[in-house]
């Protein structure tokens, strides 16, 4: 049983303990977070992980370098795509081969499209755990026209699986440019939406403003990353940090926020969605012409030596550590997921808050647990 | 630093010190007991100012286990893997980092749970992922499970 | 007797009075059936009332959200929230084990019959109301805050800790928001020197005292309609339910109909809010007049009386609805500064603003 055999359940005078999950509606999936109370008032936070541990390290030391991709589509089920691409370019590094550019331009779009849509379904549940139920339904809106897309050129809606070791599985879909086009055009309307029924709010402002202050040097020493550590001001966008990809292609700004509270987490990641439709704004028209994927060996074997790649995820650093030992399958795959590590500064955000607070620092935080128990 | 700066650098450190070079990255070999100090340096000096680390984890070379740091610095830009061998694989522990970078100590109850490691003077150190009555450590080349299916 | 039925309800209660006054000599026995007959009649409503509001409910939020709400059961999905009713009888009414199993289950009927309570002296129509009773604000007032005992109640025994964190949530709420409802109350009191429903009505024949009375007026009327969304734990107030936070709050651990009868209560005291305010605020059944303008005048005074007062309400409990569907939830220490940092400051003075207008005699 968890927890309970080296159960801490001491409390000082007049508190108590709360345990808020594994099932709660603001969690987000499976956390489990002890929280000790007093009143109202936050005194310590524990979480409890591995609700949803599926050893996907351990099932990737038998798969084959081809397999153990779709494997992480299932970690951070949101940015599936970016996922694997991460790991595909792993492979490619330890084989040496790069991408094809048609290959790599369509990866980047599909990345970015990945990230609004992710974005989305956070602002979406950002204002439901603060108890506004509407912008659910408006972020949906566009976010179903983006799966739609997904569907149409990967085949599936969520978990894509559209990448191999070498490039893409299969080329675009002939209508992807316009739908791409079209959706992009409707979501920039939208964006003035948004703001008009979450941002300016000012209960939501109230909410979120001063709450959870995460300075720059925790979120450094927490390996926090991603626009949670970018609204600390601290800048760690892998995208311009270690281009990968199609990023050197383009130009974007990487959102910096000195505010360091929820309200400013909130505002690096409404900018981060308008710089992610500038970035496909460049791209969709210029898709080079060519093969869409390197032609690999039918059984890959990667050279021995360790392989790390580093990818920009819509959560923050997605690392993937191979360890090849010269065998068809890899020996030991680490995942360096973001969420495991911005977790991590959730007890110290939450300390002397409310519990209102806590639901608003999670979801500006936003956290995905199945990419935290892996 | 460019990758032979930090070597010299290093070498000052920690004679005994083996390097790999051929990777992505500058890799150091270390002992598991020279871990402390040298993280310490690697901190605080302001030559280095490795103030990031990215990633923590363990390898299971089946003769020792290996522990992986992935240090960045903010500053210079500069990269360094530290790896650090322990020998006794019976009772493998080393000491803990968590207080020179607060994130290693989730990433080392990970690997605690996981590897069976022990990180010394670790604040925190429980299982996290599995429960608190798991038998054994999943992730070591050597650990078998009844229910488990070969692929 | 067709003519009867449709023009005016006072006139069909007089006829039902006069049919049961031939039937039944007694006095007492007389007295006691028609107490059945009101209470029958007004139990069926109130249900018919609330099964219309929730189909409201839901219409409004899918018109807010972009999307079309329940619209296959019966015409316009009418019939939705009759399903749902069926299906929460059907429940299994689920005791936690460990819970104070009395308190428990009479939690749920004393919120209900707090909020049944309160609908006594509210006048429907032009002379038709159960019993205009001559404290009719001050009635309503007392009756309605007895809500936080049951609301306790359900958390205190649910054995729960989200539920006692909830109930405690409303109690410090409910509490505080009491004074600004009270407050906006006496404004039109004052105003209107009468604590009777019936009489304050009657004193708005010449303009509804949103606009006899002033800036003071509209004032007391936008705290009110806060206080008491606050008051009934409506969103953006809600925080004893506070799904997000406390999982359902003080009716965490209540299942099928005890469940349904918090829903039931709220929707009634969603209804009894707008009704008070539309009746002290915007003249309840009077129709809207324009000082001198004759003819006007007279095709108002044509729209029947209970179509006013019903029309006023619907207006307020849209309002509620609307802001409920929009705005985010308020953090708890935010909600008690709104309360004693703002509105009670600003309904004092404006109290103080309202007593000189009638001493002066500045209003029309």
């Amino acid at each position: 049983m968890r927890g309970l055999i080296e159960e801490d359940y001491t409390t000082q005078e007049g508190e108590f303990v709360i345990n808020i999950g594994p099932q709660h509606p603001s969690t987000h999936g499976v956390l489990h977070l002890k929280v000790w109370l007093n009143g109202e008032t936050i005194i310590k936070v524990q979480p409890h992980l591995g609700y949803i541990h599926r050893s996907i390290e351990k099932m990737s030391e038998s798969l084959s370098y081809r397999n153990f991709i779709f494997a992480t589509s299932r970690m951070d089920y949101l940015a599936a795509h970016i996922n694997n691409e991460a790991c595909a370019l792993a492979v490619e590094k330890g084989l040496q081969i790069e991408a094809p550019p048609r290959a790599r331009v369509v990866r980047t779009i599909l990345a970015e499209l990945t990230r609004l849509s992710s974005h989305q379904l956070w602002w979406a549940s950002t204002g439901l755990d603060l108890g506004a139920v509407t912008p659910f339904f408006y972020a949906f809106r566009e976010r179903e026209a983006i799966l739609d897309i997904m569907d149409e050129t990967c085949g599936a809606r969520l978990t894509q699986n559209f990448l191999v070791p070498g490039g893409l599985m299969a080329d675009i879909h002939p209508n992807f440019q316009k739908r791409t086009k079209e959706v992009l055009k409707q979501i920039k309307e939208n964006f003035k939406e948004y703001d008009e029924l979450l941002t300016e709010n000012v209960i939501f402002q109230n909410r979120t403003k001063n709450v959870g202050i995460l300075n720059k040097q925790d979120a450094l020493s927490f390996g926090v990353t991603g626009p949670t550590a970018r609204a600390s001001g601290l800048s760690c966008d892998i995208r311009k940090w270690a281009p990968y990809s199609a990023y050197s292609m383009v130009e974007f700004d990487e959102i910096l926020d000195e505010g360091c509270d929820s309200y400013s987490r909130y505002m690096v990641r409404m900018k981060e969605m308008r710089q992610s439709v500038n970035i496909i704004e460049q791209l969709i028209d210029n898709i080079p012409e060519g093969d869409f994927q390197e032609k690999t060996k039918n059984v890959i074997k990667l050279p021995k030596g360790d392989f790390y790649q580093r990818v920009e995820t819509p959560r923050g650093e997605l690392g993937v550590y191979i360890v090849s030992d010269g065998a068809s399958s890899p020996y030991r795959i680490k995942y360096r997921s973001p969420n495991f590590s911005n977790l991590s500064v959730l007890p110290e955000l939450a300390k002397g808050c409310k519990i209102g607070d806590l639901v608003a620092i999670m979801s500006t935080i936003d956290l995905v647990i199945p990419d935290i128990d892996r | 630093m460019t990758n032979e700066e930090l070597k010299t650098h290093l070498l000052s450190l920690i004679p005994q010190a083996t390097f790999v070079e051929t990777g992505e990255f500058l890799e150091i070999f270390i002992h598991s007991e020279n871990i402390l100090p040298l993280m310490k340096n690697l901190k605080d000096d302001e030559k280095t100012q490795f103030d990031y680390l990215f990633c923590l984890t363990c390898i299971d070379r089946i003769s020792s286990f290996e522990v992986v740091y992935h240090l960045l610095s903010k500053n210079y830009k500069h990269i360094l893997v530290v790896k650090s061998t322990i020998s006794n694989i019976e009772n493998p522990q080393t000491e803990t980092v968590s207080h020179i970078w607060k994130t290693a100590e989730f990433h080392e109850r990970e690997v605690y749970d996981l590897f069976g490691v022990k990180f010394i003077n670790h604040p925190d150190l429980r299982r996290i992922f599995l429960e608190d009555d798991w038998k054994g450590f999943p992730l070591r080349k050597n650990y078998s499970d009844p229910n488990m299916i070969e692929l | 007797m067709n003519r009867i039925f449709l023009y005016s309800f006072t006139e069909m209660a007089l006829y039902i009075h006069k049919l049961l006054e031939n039937a039944i000599t007694n006095t007492v026995l007389l007295q006691i059936t028609e107490l059945a007959i009101i209470g029958v009649t007004l139990l069926i409503s109130l249900v018919i009332l609330c099964f219309f509001l929730g189909w409201m409910e839901r219409r409004v939020a899918a018109f807010m959200e972009i999307r079309l709400g329940p619209n296959r059961v019966g015409p316009q999905g009418t019939l939705q929230i009759v399903a749902d009713t069926v299906k929460l009888l059907f429940k299994e009414g689920l005791t936690p084990n460990k819970s104070d199993k009395f308190l428990f289950n009479l939690a749920p009927f004393i919120v209900v019959t707090a909020s049944m309570l309160a609908i006594a002296p509210l006048a429907f129509a032009k002379n038709f109301s159960i019993y205009d009773i001559n404290i009719g604000v001050l009635y309503v007032s007392s009756v309605s805050s007895l809500s936080v005992l049951g609301i306790l109640m359900a958390g205190w025994s649910s054995y729960n800790k989200y539920s006692l964190l909830g109930a405690m949530r409303s109690g410090a709420q409910i509490v505080s928001y009491e004074l600004s409802v009270g407050l906006s109350l006496i404004a039109i009191v004052v105003l209107s020197g009468n604590v009777s429903l019936g009489e304050i009505i009657n004193s708005q024949q010449n303009g509804w005292w949103i606009f006899k009375g002033h800036i003071p007026a509209i004032i007391a009327f936008v705290i009110f309609i806060i206080a008491s969304t606050a008051e009934i734990n409506r969103a953006p107030f809600d925080l004893a339910e506070a799904d997000q936070e406390l999982t359902g709050g003080y009716n965490t651990e209540y299942s099928g109909m005890k469940f349904a009868m918090f829903l039931l209560a709220e929707y009634i005291n969603l209804f009894i809010v707008s009704a008070m305010a539309a009746t002290l605020f915007l003249g309840g059944w009077m129709p809207f007049h324009i000082g001198d303008w004759e003819s006007f005048n007279k095709i108002m005074d044509y729209i029947p009386s209970s179509i006013w007062f019903m029309g006023k309400t619907f207006i307020i409990i849209f309002i509620i609805m609307w802001f409920r569907w929009t705005f985010p939830r308020l953090r708890i220490d935010q909600l008690l500064n709104l309360e004693w940092k703002y509105l009670l400051p600003i309904s004092m003075v404006n109290i103080i603003i309202v007593t000189l207008i009638a001493i002066m005699g500045w209003h029309f």
